[in-house]
């Protein structure tokens, strides 16, 4: 199996918090990965240092083989960083956002970040924006109007797929939650990913809803052929679906493994619980 | 089906622009065709309804400008006049005929740009008839142009720096910018170039363009329709930009930054676009103002005019731009035409009316921008445009019947 | 040296009116993040009520009363122009802020009739005092020796006060302050208040030195003292003090060389230079969107 995504010793301090602390993961082609840990383990922190939101204070992470976000600490931080492998890492290399979504990379937000007064079908539309080849001029005197068109057809579709075709001239902000939860979904994959992060998707959502969710998952992970790696509250999703999950707490790794092996590990069963004062 | 409702529509406004543009043209000359005596007094050149129009017409595209960095790409800048003089000087500087540049920059001893499109254009298809008529047109298309493309340039090196501060803090570094341009402008070394702190002038203005005999009696009057000529094609242009894809980037970037730029959205570019779009048209507007006072000084395009255009957008709604047409024509009209009456003192029946006299107008007008400010919060239009309006009664006729 | 040394007096006296006004600016912002247009306005009108009131009564009796109806005019705004607007969208309380700008400045255009008017001479305040070889005003010396006087206090006042604390949480989360039982028109009304009384004691000094009113005199030293408030990081107190003092110094400096007409630009230059290094100023918090 090829690996599609490889976080390597990332570090993410802010001040002197240590919220991710030496992670080290790996997501390989076509898997359902889950990041799973109890509130505060910096699971949202990894999945921001990954899509370039926050640099990492050191590590690496490559995708599709190829480095793309690189740190070292350095200066004024060299004093404040206790981490290990301080000098494994000598470049610098912070990406925005939208580099690393256009190498086909795309994510959602725990707490839904649609582009609330454009329609549903405005939303989907215009994260195509980042896959047009049409330039400034051309699109605003209409010369890519084939491109545009084909774009209209690819969001018709793909709205039919997620199942909001009917709402699609909605504002997103009007739709119910489980449908801007879908939405966003929907609106990720019009960027063409090649592996998706989902940050908590099925947040609020009540026992039916989830089980409705882990079956659009994993039809729209055959569809799309996509790899996904999430973070989730939810067992009974992260058990259903997953091929592989990483447990942190206190931003360091705990556990890795199958669904099995993470059920009856004592660490996160501790993470999850707490460990008992007598014990 | 969405394609083919598109083209419906653009064909509508198409019209519509045609229209609008043939009745400003019939207005405007209505007074030639009328017998003298019975031309009513609204209608004569000297009226202050073609002062308002022309105001209008140069005011709407500079609003529609701004509206499209503050309103449809979430910038909050307050640079417009700095870019509107930017545009006025080029405009200015380049459409000075050569033989009054002398005359021009008396103080430093003429010019130190010693050439116009004009001149060069009329030594190409001669000066006078219809060549001189192609030669002023191309002259003050090219200067325009120019003028826009120097206020984009300006926007482009001024965004470099600033375009990474957020909302409040980018609206008082561009604003800051406009008062260092103008603090530049009016420098007495630059003086062979922008006649330091005096004017400018003795370039083509918008009374150029009425075609007259050799006599100087006018034949068609196309002062009124040129303003409007130019900011329909612009605000045309400016719309459709607005529903292009990038268009659609702006105002995704206007409402979530985060998200926008997660979706693959540059935001350092499209910030960028936006910015120097918004400039270059705000340049053209600003060469237009400068022939409609027929002047450039520097010390015109001052933060009060900004806010004044900044008001506008607002009182229109953000993030429509036919709100921001009617605004601007709502508001030159009261403020220039309309409450007129209030600044001349009166007498009613012997009795002097109480507080009539000068500069009442000005209060009773910002009176009535403050009502529309608190009261209508949402702006004329909110972010609806015209036709949505139509639609949505036609919709509810349909409904009714 | 004695030219460098006047430079630097009469730019720290500026700076010191400057920051009377800057503090109005930057306690506005702080607690309801508005740039309040109108301040300088109000500052403007300060100077106008001083004149047309000494004009009729003593100035011992004129001065208080200034005060007093700065404060008032202050209160009115806030009660009439940016309450209503309490939960609108923040553009447009800005632009109301303009709107109330606007209708000060054409009320005073009104009443004035446009003309430039002549502040009084205070006894004392305009007299002249020879210090370091420089004949200067005694508003010169007096000015800064003032603005930390009412600073200190207003730092007491924020600090060790019910109200103060009440400021410090309204600017910190509004909403939470108000879930707190924190009664926030209060205390946005107290903001006001105090920004007005300085901005009016800000109105006598400067006034003392630059005579002529006229109604957009309160435009530039109000652009002035908010530029020195961003300077500062605006929401900051004593980063709009310091501001002041920076700007009021550069401008100053700049207006002593042949550079005259670059004063304004030469402040906005410093202004962006400040804001690309440190884009929320001197000693503005920073602020972390939330991913």
């Amino acid at each position: 199996m090829n690996s599609i995504l490889r976080v390597e010793n990332v570090t993410m301090q802010f001040g002197g918090v240590v919220a991710v602390d030496n992670l080290n993961l790996e997501v390989n082609e076509g898997e359902i990965v889950a990041l799973i840990g109890p509130n505060g383990a910096g699971k949202t922190t990894a999945f921001n240092v990954i899509t370039g939101v926050y640099q990492p204070t050191n590590g690496r992470v490559s995708f599709l083989g190829d480095t793309i976000v690189e740190n070292h600490p350095q200066g004024k931080l060299k004093k404040l960083y206790k981490g290990e492998h301080t000098g494994d890492y000598t470049q610098v290399l912070a990406p925005t956002p939208d580099k690393i979504t256009k190498l086909g990379m795309a994510r959602t937000f725990q707490n839904i970040r649609l582009w609330k007064d454009q329609t549903v079908f405005d939303n989907v539309l215009i994260a195509m924006h980042c896959r047009t080849h049409t330039n400034f001029l051309a699109a605003s005197f209409r010369l890519n109007h084939v491109e545009e068109q084909a774009q209209r057809e690819r969001v018709a579709q793909l709205l039919d797929t997620v199942d909001l075709y009917d709402v699609k001239d909605e504002p997103a902000a009007s739709l119910p939650y489980g449908k801007q939860r879908r939405l966003e979904i929907a609106r990720a994959l019009a960027t063409q990913p090649k592996l998706l992060l989902l940050d908590e998707p099925a947040a609020g959502m009540n026992p039916q809803e989830t089980q409705e969710l882990t079956a659009f998952i994993s039809r729209v992970r055959g569809d799309f052929k996509l790899t996904v790696f999430l973070i989730e509250h939810h067992m009974d999703l992260v058990m259903d679906i997953s091929d592989r999950i990483y447990v942190l707490d206190f931003g360091k790794l705990i556990a890795q493994g199958t669904p099995e092996e993470i059920q009856n590990n004592n660490r996160v069963i501790d993470a999850y619980l707490g460990v008992a004062e007598d014990a | 089906m969405i394609q083919k409702k598109s083209k419906k529509g653009a064909v509508t406004a198409l019209i519509a622009c045609l229209v609008l543009l043939a009745a400003v043209i019939l207005l405007e000359n209505i007074s030639l065709f009328l017998p003298a005596g019975s031309v009513p007094n609204v209608l004569k050149p000297t009226s202050q309804l073609f002062a308002v129009l022309k105001k209008g017409a140069v005011y709407s595209l500079a609003a529609v400008s701004m509206n499209l960095l503050n309103g449809f790409t979430g910038l909050f800048s307050l640079g417009q006049a700095g870019f509107m003089l930017l545009g006025a000087y080029t405009y200015a500087i380049l459409s000075v005929p050569v033989a009054d540049r002398a005359a021009v920059y008396y103080l430093y001893g003429g010019s130190a740009v010693n050439f116009s499109f004009q001149d060069m254009f009329g030594s190409l298809f001669g000066a006078e008839g219809l060549g001189g008529a192609v030669s002023l047109g191309l002259g003050v298309a090219i200067s325009m142009v120019l003028a826009g493309c120097v206020a984009a340039a300006f926007a482009y090196l001024i965004g470099l720096p600033v375009l990474r501060l957020k909302s409040d803090y980018l609206a008082i570094a561009t604003l800051g910018f406009a008062e260092i341009i103008k603090a530049v402008f009016q420098w007495q070394a630059l003086g062979p170039v922008t006649n330091g702190a005096n004017m400018i002038k003795s370039f083509p203005t918008f009374s150029s363009f009425n075609i007259t005999r050799a006599d100087g009696t006018v034949l068609l009057r196309l002062s009124t329709f040129f303003p409007f000529l130019v900011s329909t094609i612009c605000i045309a242009i400016i719309c459709l930009l607005i529903n292009s894809t990038y268009g659609r980037a702006f105002k995704a970037i206007r409402e979530d930054e985060t998200a926008a730029e997660a979706m693959g959205i540059n935001l350092a570019k499209h910030k960028m676009l936006s910015f120097c779009t918004s400039a270059f048209f705000a340049g053209v507007s600003g060469a237009m103002f400068a022939m409609f006072v027929t002047n450039a000084q520097a010390k015109v395009y001052t933060t009060t005019m900004t806010y004044e255009i900044l008001l506008i957008v607002v009182i229109g709604g953000i993030g429509s731009v036919s709100g921001s047409v009617m605004a601007t024509f709502l508001y030159v009209a009261c403020s220039e035409w309309w409450l007129r009456f209030l600044d001349n003192e009166t007498f009613l029946g012997g009795i002097q009316v109480p507080f009539l006299r000068a500069g009442f107008r000005m209060v009773v007008f910002s009176v009535v921008i403050m009502i529309v400010v608190l009261f209508f919060r949402r702006g004329l239009m909110g972010s609806r445009e015209l036709p949505d309006l139509l639609k949505k009664r036609s919709r509810k006729e349909a409904a009714g019947s | 040296m004695e030219f460098a040394i006047s430079v630097l007096i009469s730019g720290i006296s500026v700076g010191g009116q400057y920051a009377l006004i800057a503090i109005g600016y930057t306690m506005v912002y702080g607690i309801l993040r508005l740039i309040n247009f109108a301040h300088g306005d109000v500052f403007m009108v300060a100077g106008l009520l001083g004149i047309y009131l000494s004009a009729s009564l003593p100035l011992y009796l004129a001065l208080p009363l200034v005060l007093l109806l700065t404060v008032a005019l202050g209160f009115l705004i806030e009660r009439a122009a940016y309450k209503p607007l309490r939960a609108a969208p923040r553009m447009s309380v800005m632009i109301s802020a303009i709107g109330v700008s606007y209708l000060i400045q054409n009320t005073a255009t009104y009443i004035t009739g446009g003309q430039p008017m002549t502040y009084p001479t205070i006894p004392f305040l305009s007299d002249t005092v020879k210090i370091a070889g420089t004949s200067t005003k005694w508003v010169t010396i007096l000015t800064p020796v003032l603005v930390l006087i009412l600073v200190l206090a207003l730092t007491q006042l924020i600090h060790h006060t019910k109200v103060g604390m009440a400021m410090r949480a309204v600017s910190k989360d509004f909403e939470t302050a108000q879930l707190m039982g924190i009664r926030i028109n209060t205390v946005i009304s107290v903001t006001f208040i105090i920004g007005s009384a300085l901005a009016a004691v800000g109105s006598m000094l400067y006034f003392t030195n630059f005579q002529a009113i006229t109604p957009t005199a309160g435009a530039l030293p109000g652009l002035r003292a908010f530029v020195a408030a961003v300077v500062g990081g605006i929401g900051s107190i004593p980063g709009a003090v310091v501001g002041a003092f920076i700007i009021g110094i550069c401008e100053n400096i700049i207006k002593s060389t042949q550079f005259t007409v670059f004063s304004d630009a030469g402040t906005f230059a410093l202004l962006i230079l400040i804001l690309v290094l440190k884009p929320t100023g001197l000693f503005g918090e920073k602020v972390t969107d939330k991913v």
